[in-house]
């Protein structure tokens, strides 16, 4: 061992050198911890999130067209869309639209799926419920989205 | 069933021959313990289970009891088609899913004998070498706190947000990105991607440098990791482990340059090697590991060409009758994917080679003659992620 590997052991150099890091680091501003309910991170905006069944602003009606492409794509199989033929337009119109997000893996394959973007994974997670049934949604709740408590500073 | 389960078995009727007070000869003679560590041990990274044979605190023999968290994952595939099953991929090894996407996809495009777009390309690269990245930093940050020291894992786990946040951005997701689909990108790069990907590799590069300060030289960490989990390069080759741990033990093989896949052979980067194949050498491979990410993030970022990011991909993936093997350097060693094709939109059968099943089992190769404390720095210098052994 030469003398300065000896001089190093001896003055603890090496654990001096991470002490002064970790000493550095005492500013306040490092400090990265996020008051949560009161303080909502931001989500990036293409986070994939919970499933929105979108309406046409002005009239409305729903922009699902009750293809079944996204139930199609689904891999965990689901979503379940059942449709009612309108004789007077002739067109499938929607009746109901079950999303089942206690098996959704957010995966957002039904949305890529999706011809006229009604269905959308949104910027909103927080999805907790107190029992099972309240996380499959109905056309409704998909429609309204969720409604998380907002808590005040 | 294996030797060590029997003695287990020997061990547990022990408490009967006591209370007999005829204690059998057998019993007098031996000093061995079986200890099991897991599955709910803090430091076996998961819900691993290793048997322990123990002459004192000496370890004489280990099993590694697997499969707490099989899912099925490769017959999930069977009943899938081609895309359905990509975002399944991501759950395999959690904390490197871009890789596991990649790994994929390009096995499925190889099937399809279609390429992705330049562009495409290096996206991947750049979301890959990310990755790479996040999961050495976990890694380090893990494995420094089973072994005493706390403070890199805070250090490491703020770093890592910052590429968390990058993937956020671009494909919506954090953890289990399923940032890729079959044939490219789904995704163009979001405004601000490449400033971004640039100021995190000058934002990380002095980073690196302090996990160093903390470890590299300090005593603690030297005593514990120097000369532990011994492993010949030989051996590695044995037992068909790949990855940091190989390269290690000074076999310089890496899929990025021996097979390249995605266009790696147009970027600059070097293969770190260490000598020693212990624990201290895997740790300083991956440090270098980390910086040669960054170089090659740099690189892809500066080149980033344009044009689509998606290749022309029929609507229904239906490759034809063969099979296909691909495999890429996933931050933990070669992650392969077996893909058999009937002819259908479904796979017939999709075969995984994780990276962290086969390096777990050189565990007994290098714990054998060790301490019981030592066996806890190992498990984390291999770096193993439990929902890829198991699947």
């Amino acid at each position: 061992m030469t003398m300065k590997k000896l001089l190093r052991k001896v003055l603890l150099l090496d654990l001096l050198q991470g002490l002064s890091l970790t000493f550095r680091y005492q500013d306040p501003k490092e400090i990265y911890t996020e008051q949560y309910p009161l303080q909502r991170p931001e989500v990036a905006e293409r986070y994939r999130g919970a499933p929105r069944l979108n309406v046409n602003p002005d009239t409305n009606e729903t922009l699902c067209i009750a293809c079944d492409l996204c139930a199609l794509a689904c891999p965990e199989h689901l979503i379940v869309v059942t449709s009612e033929r309108n004789e007077k337009t002739r067109r499938k119109e929607l009746t109901t639209f079950t999303y089942d997000l206690s098996r959704c893996m957010f995966c957002g394959l039904c949305e890529d799926a999706c011809p006229t973007d009604a269905l959308e994974l949104t910027q909103d997670f927080e999805l907790a419920n107190y029992t099972r049934e309240g996380a499959i949604w109905d056309r409704q709740t998909l429609e309204q989205g969720p409604q998380p408590t907002v808590y005040k500073k | 069933m294996s030797e060590i389960l029997k003695s287990e078995q020997s061990a547990s009727s022990v408490k009967h021959l006591e209370l007999e007070a005829t204690p059998s000869p057998a019993y007098l003679d031996s000093d061995e313990l079986i200890l099991n560590m897991g599955p709910q041990h803090p430091s076996t990274h998961g819900v691993l289970r290793v048997i322990l044979k123990l002459d004192g605190e000496k370890v004489m023999g280990t099993e590694c009891v697997i499969g707490y968290l099989h899912r099925g994952v490769e017959k999930i595939a069977e009943h899938r088609t081609y895309a359905m099953f990509n975002p399944y991929v991501d759950r395999m090894d959690y904390v490197a899913a871009v890789s596991n996407g990649l790994g994929y996809c390009e096995a499925v495009e190889k099937l399809l004998n279609i390429e992705a777009p330049p562009r495409a390309q290096h996206i991947r690269v750049i979301l890959a070498e990310l990755n790479r990245l996040a999961s050495h930093m976990l890694w380090l940050g893990t494995h420094a706190l089973d072994i005493g020291a706390i403070t890199p894992l805070f250090y490491t786990f703020r770093d890592r947000e910052e590429i968390l946040k990058i993937f956020e951005k671009y494909c919506g997701a954090r953890l289990t990105t399923h940032a890729f689909r079959i044939g490219g990108c789904l995704y163009e790069t979001y405004e601000g991607f490449e400033d971004e990907c640039r100021n995190f590799v000058k934002f990380v590069r002095p980073k690196i440098d302090e996990y160093e300060t903390l470890l590299t030289t300090n005593r603690i960490w030297v005593e514990r990791t120097k000369g532990v989990g011994y492993i010949s390069g030989d051996d590695c080759k044995a037992m068909g482990v790949t990855g940091p741990v190989l390269r290690a033990s000074g076999v310089k093989w890496d899929i990025r340059k021996a097979q390249p896949y995605s266009g790696y052979q147009n970027f600059d980067f070097d293969i770190p090697v260490g000598t020693n194949g212990d624990t201290y050498d895997r740790y300083l491979v991956r440090i270098a590991e980390m910086r040669q990410s960054l170089r090659i993030i740099e690189q892809a970022v500066e080149k980033l060409p344009e044009g689509p990011v998606m290749a022309k991909v029929p609507k229904v993936v239906k490759p034809a009758v063969g099979e296909v093997y691909h495999g890429i350097e996933s931050p933990k060693g070669e992650l392969g994917y077996f893909i058999v094709s009937d002819g259908s939109t479904q796979p017939y059968r999709i075969r995984v080679r994780p990276p962290s099943f086969v390096n777990l089992q050189a565990l007994d190769m290098m714990v054998r003659g060790a301490l019981v404390a030592d066996v806890v720095a190992v498990i984390g210098t291999i770096d193993i992620v439990l929902g890829e052994v198991d699947r």
